[in-house]
């Protein structure tokens, strides 16, 4: 590598750096701002790799949405779903699940310490994007749901396209949204009961037929110069 | 972001037309039941439509026929194994489902493909755009009664998928994305054929402009119809040329640039004040003129060097989440991986573009005629798999 490419390698990585640093700059300033919005209503943030996080009070989880919209500009939607923390009640999945079929092990209560980027106290957590298109800033926005009572007040007044996507974390996840105009299955029939991407629901297909194999790489025989074996 | 005066007019026209018929002609309301097959059978759809005479009054799109629970199977697989899954997600533009996962997963492991694959990435990320948004530009003038073009558009799209094919053994399904670059080099002769590709489909792209894009016929029945405001699409989530096509100047692949090498090349990114129909169908039409540039400029400047960087044989995922967008053929594909240091993702959210393209269709087919729904539907331009995932 000539000296030339090494001063252009550093500016890059140099400005790769200031552009990180500014966008740091600018996600905590909206955070203060969005303090200043929703007082004690924001729990805790968190950004990396350019990304935000903010986590809210469920009650805050409209004002957030409007407050964004109205005040800051991010008018995109991205899309709204939820994240079960609870590690999953059969183990990794891939162990024989054959003999736990009629009798499923108890659910067991997740550790707190093992939810993601910016933090969590509850087992459900929604989950949520939004987008300002003029500047290109982006915010993930979380809140915690009590598992005993799970229901969120609705985007939809806001952002009418959270409609469906409050449809589908309501069939998958059975978190109810005040202020939605139907909440009804998107995907699966009407009579279908339970809530499948709940961790602990099972699936099926891997509860009745053990998982072929844990490792799925295997690596290429050896070659032996044709010796033995077919060529 | 606000609505253009053109886009605002061509929208009063269109009300003040419906409230005329309105009170001429006193019609009884009928439900119409649509599907469950797709107009041009991208999947099965079904839309249950209420009209008062040739109006719809309300239209409820019912989905659930393709629904495979992607994001279920996922949590119980292992990183490689999920790209054979969303692979089906867009059928039509495959590879392009792959990256943003990969791309997540990369950021997770803080790995990062080399230069040599990058670029081969992005050229078959921009060749599943071309073999996807053909069929489109064919299948837009059989949703107005044009039979011929759809059958240049297979005629053509044959060209990109047999490049494609050639590169990763796939036509539909390359799996070919991996953790740390790609599956294998790029075949001897490959460039020059990609090349000649590119020049097939930029000839279909000129005849597509003859043929249909100043058709009398298709005119009418697009231009107007099916109006968009920006602010309405952005609050619904529309991405892709379906936004871009109501004025808003937001393409990922310039603005975002993760993992893909778009931003070492020139291009354009293309918008229509019009928001309706035609505009959408016109904004497809050069993006893919677009992508056979990008493509042609970047099989110019293959780096040479390794396509994998050193990644374990068994990959775990440290823990940690990140979310990773793209700009797929159908719009903003993005995944959300949180991963707790295991084998196999805890949760991957698949936000695809289509579900938020479609959920506007309630909003947008209130008051349009009945022939109206399929030309909207078609340029709104969705794939099941990618509503249903």
């Amino acid at each position: 590598m000539s000296s030339t490419d090494t001063a252009e390698v550093a500016d890059a990585a140099a400005d790769a750096d200031h552009a990180a640093e500014q966008a740091a700059a600018e996600a905590e300033a909206l955070v203060e701002r969005l303090r200043g919005a929703l007082g004690d209503g924001l729990v805790e943030w968190h950004t990396d790799r350019g990304t935000l996080w903010v986590r809210v009070e469920r009650d805050s989880w409209a004002d957030l949405a409007r407050w964004l919209r109205n005040d800051e500009g991010f008018a995109f939607f991205n899309f709204l779903s939820a994240i079960d923390w609870l590690p999953s009640p059969f183990g990794r999945d891939m162990d024989s699940a054959v003999d736990n079929a009629l009798d499923p092990p108890e659910p067991a209560e997740p550790p707190a310490t093992e939810t993601g980027a910016a933090g969590g106290d509850t087992r459900f957590q929604l989950l949520a994007r939004l987008n300002d298109v003029a500047s290109g800033r982006s915010v993930i926005a979380k809140a915690d749901l009590p598992t005993d009572d799970l229901r969120a007040p609705s985007w939809v007044p806001t952002y009418p396209g959270a409609d469906w996507h409050e449809r589908e974390a309501w069939e998958m996840f059975g978190i109810d949204f005040d202020g939605h105009p139907g909440l009804r299955h998107i995907y699966l029939p009407g009579e279908f009961e339970g809530h499948p991407l709940r961790k602990d629901y099972p699936l099926l297909a891997r509860r009745v037929k053990p998982w072929p194999g844990l490792v799925d790489v295997e690596l290429m025989p050896e070659t032996n110069g044709g010796k033995d074996g077919p060529s | 972001m606000t609505v253009t005066e053109r886009q605002q007019l061509s929208y009063i026209a269109a009300q003040a037309a419906d409230a005329r018929v309105n009170l001429e002609i006193e019609t009884e309301g009928m439900t119409l039941n649509i599907g469950p097959q797709h107009p041009a059978t991208h999947g099965t759809l079904r839309i249950v439509a209420k009209l008062d005479g040739e109006q719809v009054v309300s239209a409820e799109p019912v989905m659930g026929y393709m629904h495979r629970g992607y994001e279920k199977l996922a949590e119980v697989r292992t990183y490689p194994q999920v790209t054979t899954l969303i692979n089906r997600i867009d059928w039509l533009g495959s590879f392009a489902n792959e990256v943003p996962f990969i791309l997540a997963a990369e950021q997770l492991m803080e790995v990062e493909a080399p230069p040599r694959a990058q670029w081969i990435r992005t050229i078959l990320f921009e060749l599943s755009r071309i073999a996807n948004v053909t069929l489109f530009l064919g299948d837009m003038a059989v949703q107005v009664g044009a039979i011929t073009p759809v059958f240049f558009a297979f005629r053509d799209r044959e060209h990109v998928l047999n490049q494609i094919e050639a590169a990763t053994g796939g036509r539909f399904h390359p799996n070919f994305d991996r953790i740390g670059g790609l599956k294998d080099d790029l075949p001897a002769g490959w460039v020059a054929e990609t090349r000649r590709a590119m020049g097939k489909i930029r000839a279909f792209c000129d005849q597509i402009e003859e043929l249909v894009e100043g058709n009398e016929i298709f005119q009418a029945r697009t231009r107007g119809i099916g109006v968009i405001p920006a602010d309405v699409g952005l609050s619904y989530g529309l991405t892709g040329a379906n936004i871009r096509a109501s004025g808003v100047d937001w393409d990922l692949r310039r603005d975002s640039p993760c993992g893909l090498v778009h931003d070492q090349v020139d291009w354009k990114v293309w918008t229509h004040p019009d928001g309706d129909s035609f505009a959408r169908f016109w904004v497809r039409l050069q993006e893919t003129r677009e992508a056979t540039k990008i493509v042609d400029q970047l099989l110019d400047g293959i780096p040479p060097g390794p396509i994998m960087a050193k990644v374990p044989v068994i990959i775990k995922v440290p823990a940690g989440e990140a979310h990773v967008e793209t700009e797929n053929p159908l719009g903003v594909m993005g995944y959300y991986v949180v991963s707790k240091g295991d084998l196999f993702p805890f949760r991957v959210k698949i936000r695809s573009a289509s579900f938020s393209n479609v959920s506007i269709t309630p909003w947008l087919l209130k008051g349009v005629y009945v022939p109206d729904i399929i030309t909207i539907l078609g340029s709104l331009y969705f794939i099941l798999g990618d509503i249903d995932r």
